[in-house]
C-alpha cells in the first residue's frame, strides 16, 4: 500500500502549522508551551512539531528546508527576529508571508487563537 | 565545522480515516514526552496542510484495531513503519517509539545547549567587528564576502559578548534571556547606547578611553592604526574580565581562554581576514 504523510482531509490554501518545544533550553515559559501544544491538541487540525527550532539550524538540519518551502506557515516559537535568522542562517530563509507567534511574550490564548484561526 | 543533526525517525500520529483518535490528554501527553526527547511529531487530524517530508524514517502511530496497515512510501525515498497503539497507555507509546529507534543515535535535550549568534542580516552592515572579536573561530566570510556564522559548536555556552561588540545590534542569541539579545525589537535608542558601549570595549584600536571620547574617529582607526600586539591582547582581556565582571559571560570563557601567543595569532588573521572582505566590499 502506498502512501504519503498527507491529512485525512485536504483543505486547499490552509496554513502548515508549526510548534517549537524549546526543548533543549527552556527559555519558552512551560506554562505557555504545554497550554498551547494542550489546544492545539484538542482541536482536530493536523499540525507539525519540532523539539527544537535552534537545535536543528545548529546542525543545518534538512527539515527546515522542507518546512521553509510550505506556502503558507504558522509557527509558534519565540521572537520573530530571531526564529528568521534562524531560518536565514540554516541556508533555508522562511518566506515573507509566514506568521511567527511568540510564545516568550504572548498568552497562550492568543497564540493557539492565531494559530487555528478560522480553522477550529 | 557544521555537525548534522541525529534525527532518525519523524513520528506521524495518525488519526485520519481508518482510525480512532487518541483522548485529547493522551494525545497531548505523548507528543509532550516525545518531543522533550528530541522527536519531531506530526499530528495528521484534518484541517491544516501537512509538511513535506524530508530524508527520515516515519514512524507511523495510528490505533487501527489491531490492523496496522503495511506501508510504503510512493516515492521510494523513504521507509515507512506503522504501528497499532489501540488501547496502549501514554507511557507504553513512548516505549513504542524508543524500541521502533532501536539504538540508532539521535540528538536529546539535556546533553547540549544550541548556544551560538545568529545575525540579522536586515541589520547587519558587515563591518567584520564580530569576526575579528571572537577568538573561537566562530566567524566567518562567505565567497562573496559576507559575514558568516561558520563554526557554532565552537561558541562559548552562555557568552554572548560579541554580540556587544557589533555596531548594529544585529547579534542575537536566541537562548538568551534579555532583549534584545534574544532577538526581541531592537529600541534605537538603546542601539546608541548600545554603540557606545561598544566602543568602551572595542578590543582592537588605540585606548579605549579617548576611543570613548571620539567614536567617529576610533571607527575610522579600528582597522588601519598602528598598535602594538600587546596592547591589543591587554585590551582584548580587559574586554572580556570587564564582561565576566558585569556577569555578562561566564567565567569559564575567560579560563579557556587560548594561550597568549595563540590569541595574538587568530588576532592577527582575523584582522586580516576582515580587511580582505571589507577591501573587496
Ligand atoms: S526558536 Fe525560539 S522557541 Fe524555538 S528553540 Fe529556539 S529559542 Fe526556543
Ligand atoms: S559586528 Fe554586527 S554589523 Fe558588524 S559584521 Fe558582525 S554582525 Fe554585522
Amino acid at each position: 500500500m502506498s502512501f504519503v504523510p498527507t491529512p485525512s482531509i485536504r483543505v486547499p490554501d490552509t496554513p502548515t502549522i508549526l510548534y517549537c518545544r524549546c526543548a533543549y533550553a527552556q527559555v519558552v515559559p512551560t506554562g505557555v508551551k504545554n497550554e498551547v501544544l494542550g489546544k492545539l491538541c484538542e482541536s482536530s487540525t493536523s499540525f507539525e512539531t519540532v523539539a527544537d527550532l535552534c537545535e536543528m539550524a545548529a546542525h543545518r538540519d534538512p527539515r527546515l528546508q522542507a518546512i521553509a518551502s510550505c506556502a503558507k506557515l504558522r509557527i509558534a516559537a519565540c521572537y520573530p527576529r530571531a526564529v528568521r535568522g534562524l531560518f536565514q542562517q540554516a541556508g533555508s530563509p522562511l518566506p515573507e508571508n509566514a506568521e511567527i507567534l511568540n510564545m516568550r511574550t504572548q498568552t497562550a490564548g492568543e497564540v493557539t487563537e492565531a494559530l487555528l484561526q478560522s480553522q477550529i | 565545522m557544521i555537525t548534522h543533526t541525529h534525527r532518525p525517525l519523524r513520528v506521524v500520529l495518525y488519526e485520519g480515516t481508518g482510525c480512532i483518535a487518541l483522548p485529547t490528554e493522551a494525545r497531548a501527553k505523548v507528543m509532550m514526552t516525545l518531543l522533550d526527547k528530541g522527536y519531531a511529531v506530526t499530528r495528521s487530524g484534518r484541517g491544516a496542510s501537512a509538511m513535506p517530508h524530508d530524508d527520515c524514517s516515519l514512524l507511523v502511530l495510528g490505533a487501527f484495531e489491531g490492523k496496522a496497515p503495511a506501508l510504503e512510501d510512493a516515492t521510494g525515498q523513504i521507509t515507512i513503519d506503522t504501528r497499532d497503539i489501540t488501547g496502549l497507555e501514554p507511557d507504553a507509546i513512548i516505549s513504542l517509539v524508543e524500541k521502533s529507534r532501536g539504538d540508532k543515535p539521535m540528538n536529546e535535550p539535556g546533553k547540549w545547549k544550541p548556544w551560538f549568534p545568529v545575525i540579522d542580516y536586515t541589520r547587519c552592515t558587515n563591518c567584520m567587528q564580530c569576526l575579528s572579536f571572537c577568538l573561537f573561530d566562530v566567524y566567518g566570510v562567505s565567497e562573496d564576502n559576507k559575514i558568516q556564522v561558520q563554526n557554532n559548536d565552537n561558541c562559548k555556552t552562555n557568552c554572548p559578548a560579541c554580540s556587544r561588540v557589533c555596531p548594529e545590534v544585529a547579534i542575537m542569541f536566541p537562548k538568551y534571556q534579555g532583549g534584545p539579545i534574544n532577538g526581541d525589537e531592537v529600541n534605537e535608542n538603546e542601539a546608541k547606547r548600545e554603540k557606545i558601549k561598544v566602543d568602551i570595549s572595542s578590543l582592537l584600536g588605540g585606548d579605549i578611553y579617548s576611543t570613548l571620547k571620539d567614536r567617529s574617529t576610533a571607527f575610522k582607526s579600528r582597522f588601519s592604526k598602528e598598535r602594538s600586539a600587546d596592547k591589543a591582547l591587554d585590551e582584548r582581556k580587559k574586554c572580556l574580565t570587564k564582561l565576566v565582571g558585569d556577569g555578562f559571560i561566564p567565567a569559564d570563557v575567560l579560563a579557556s581562554l587560548p594561550s597568549t601567543d595563540e590569541i595574538l595569532k587568530k588576532a592577527e588573521a582575523a584582522k586580516a581576514k576582515a580587511a580582505a572582505a571589507l577591501a573587496a566590499q
